[in-house]
């Protein structure tokens, strides 16, 4: 790889490139792992598979256009197999957002190392989370806690489960 | 057209994903009582500019109301208070007439369960300065005579003093030189009513052994040969020991202080035992003496 660390020159940043089809079988298995896989196990529920994914390709294309299409892409598809009870917007707009920060930050500074994706997913599931609870309290008026410790916990997790699984995806890039 | 800065362009992007996306929401979310969340937004993001505009044409209506319309206003409003005025002179002239009439009637009955004493009703015009007398607006063309009784349904009021020929001068009762032939009702004991010169009256000659209770009526004995026998004169209201008569007064049964109406009683039976001897003579010379004639009765 060829990737420039300069946090200060966004110009020295690469863009890098995927093989085809990767972002699309990538979200896909997200969104059915994320389906699938809380159903035998009920702590998995605590992953958001598409989030990390959003993450990744926000970090990794820096462009924020790109990256918000992307967002509101796995978002929307992430609530349509949510159930009726998540309405169509839900995700998208949480992912929307996260797709347009991710590929921001990622413009502007190193996110290969570990311990930058860990606390960049860290940061972003919260603010994911954050954006879920303020739409469903602001716009549809359903009661929903700000902040407890699950929320932690989970944003630990899935940090955690970001650094390998961005391993994975650094896989899918072109050389 | 001016072209959006390249930097800016996924601003914009996010912005326009933004407001599909909420919208698509609010299009989705169906709230039970209020119906789909689009129409509970679109109509909280109108009603602000609907209120607004509401009270903005409120205020100019209001404004036109209040102060450009208020040359009518003023014009309705003494249009209105004159109205009110007409009104009120109106119902207070009814009022009148309601009560003249409830006077009226009580004559008519008087006069009606009297048949037997000739009589004749006459309106009060005028009141003495100088003592206790009321002016009546009939008088000898009428038929009234010199010292005939003068009474209300109530009670004795006096009797004539002074006879013009459309007019009649009373002396009320409570004249000083005014009397009446009176008796106790319960007790029968008879004796003089006269006048002081006071709202009472006094009772004259009645013995202190004999025993008479306040409150007790007082009536004409007949003996004056003015009036006739049990008209009400008025009633006991004080006693007190007296040398050699007790000191009894009366309080009119008649309202004298507030005469509109009167009965003024078509006979001298005065002049009875004269009349006997010379019964032309005694007779009064008009017709209306004993028997009024039809327009000189009310």
């Amino acid at each position: 790889m060829n990737e420039a660390f300069d946090i200060h020159s966004e110009s020295h940043i690469e863009v890098h490139k995927f093989r085809t089809g990767a972002i699309i079988i990538s979200t896909l298995l997200a969104l059915v792992i994320q389906a699938s896989f809380p159903i035998h196990f009920a702590k998995a529920a605590l992953l958001d598979l598409p989030l990390l994914v959003t993450i990744y390709f926000g970090l990794s294309r820096r462009n924020p256009s790109t990256g918000l299409l992307l967002g509101m892409l796995i978002g929307l598809l992430q609530d349509s197999l949510s159930g009726p009870t998540v309405p169509l917007g839900l995700y998208g707009i949480a992912k929307t957002i996260i797709g347009y920060l991710a590929s921001s930050i990622g413009a502007r500074l190193d996110t290969e190392h570990p311990a930058a994706r860990f606390a960049l997913t860290f940061a972003f599931f919260i603010t994911h989370q954050g954006l879920i609870v303020i739409t469903r309290r602001i716009l549809l008026a359903q009661p929903e806690p700000w902040f407890n410790m699950h929320l932690i916990v989970a944003a630990l997790v899935n940090a955690l489960v970001a650094v390998f699984a961005f391993l994975l995806l650094d896989r899918l890039r072109k050389r | 057209m001016v072209g959006i800065p390249s930097r800016h362009k996924s601003l914009v992007l996010l912005a326009g994903v933004m407001v599909l996306q909420v919208l698509m929401l609010a299009v989705q979310i169906k709230r039970d009582s209020e119906g789909r969340l689009i129409r509970v937004w679109t109509v909280g993001a109108v009603s602000p500019f609907e209120r607004a505009g509401s009270n903005g044409f409120g205020w100019i209506r209001d404004t036109w109301r209040h102060y450009f319309a208020l040359q009518n206003t003023t014009r309705e409003n003494e249009q209105i208070r004159r109205e009110n005025d007409a009104l009120k002179l109106q119902i207070s002239q009814l009022q009148g007439k309601a009560a003249e009439a409830d006077r009226l009637a009580a004559l008519l009955n008087f006069r009606q369960s009297h048949a037997e004493v000739p009589m004749i009703a006459a309106r009060v015009i005028g009141v003495g300065t100088a003592s206790l007398t009321i002016q009546l607006d009939r008088g000898e063309h009428e038929g009234i005579r010199k010292d005939m009784g003068v009474i209300t349904p109530d009670g004795v009021v006096g009797k004539v003093v002074e006879v013009y020929p459309n007019a009649a001068q009373v002396l009320l009762l409570t004249d000083k030189e005014s009397g009446v032939g009176a008796m106790l009702a319960d007790s029968r004991i008879q004796s003089p009513v006269g006048g002081q010169g006071e709202p009472l009256l006094v009772m004259k000659y009645v013995p202190n052994d004999d025993e008479v209770n306040l409150g007790e009526r007082v009536i004409t004995s007949g003996m004056d040969r003015i009036f006739p026998r049990d008209l009400p004169v008025g009633t006991v209201a004080e006693i007190k020991p007296g040398n050699p008569f007790k000191q009894i007064r009366i309080k009119p049964a008649a309202n004298l202080e507030r005469l509109e109406e009167v009965l003024v009683l078509l006979s001298l039976r005065s002049l009875e035992p004269k009349n006997e001897e010379n019964p032309a003579a005694a007779k009064p010379s008009a017709p209306g003496a004993t028997t009024p004639p039809p327009a000189a009765r009310r």
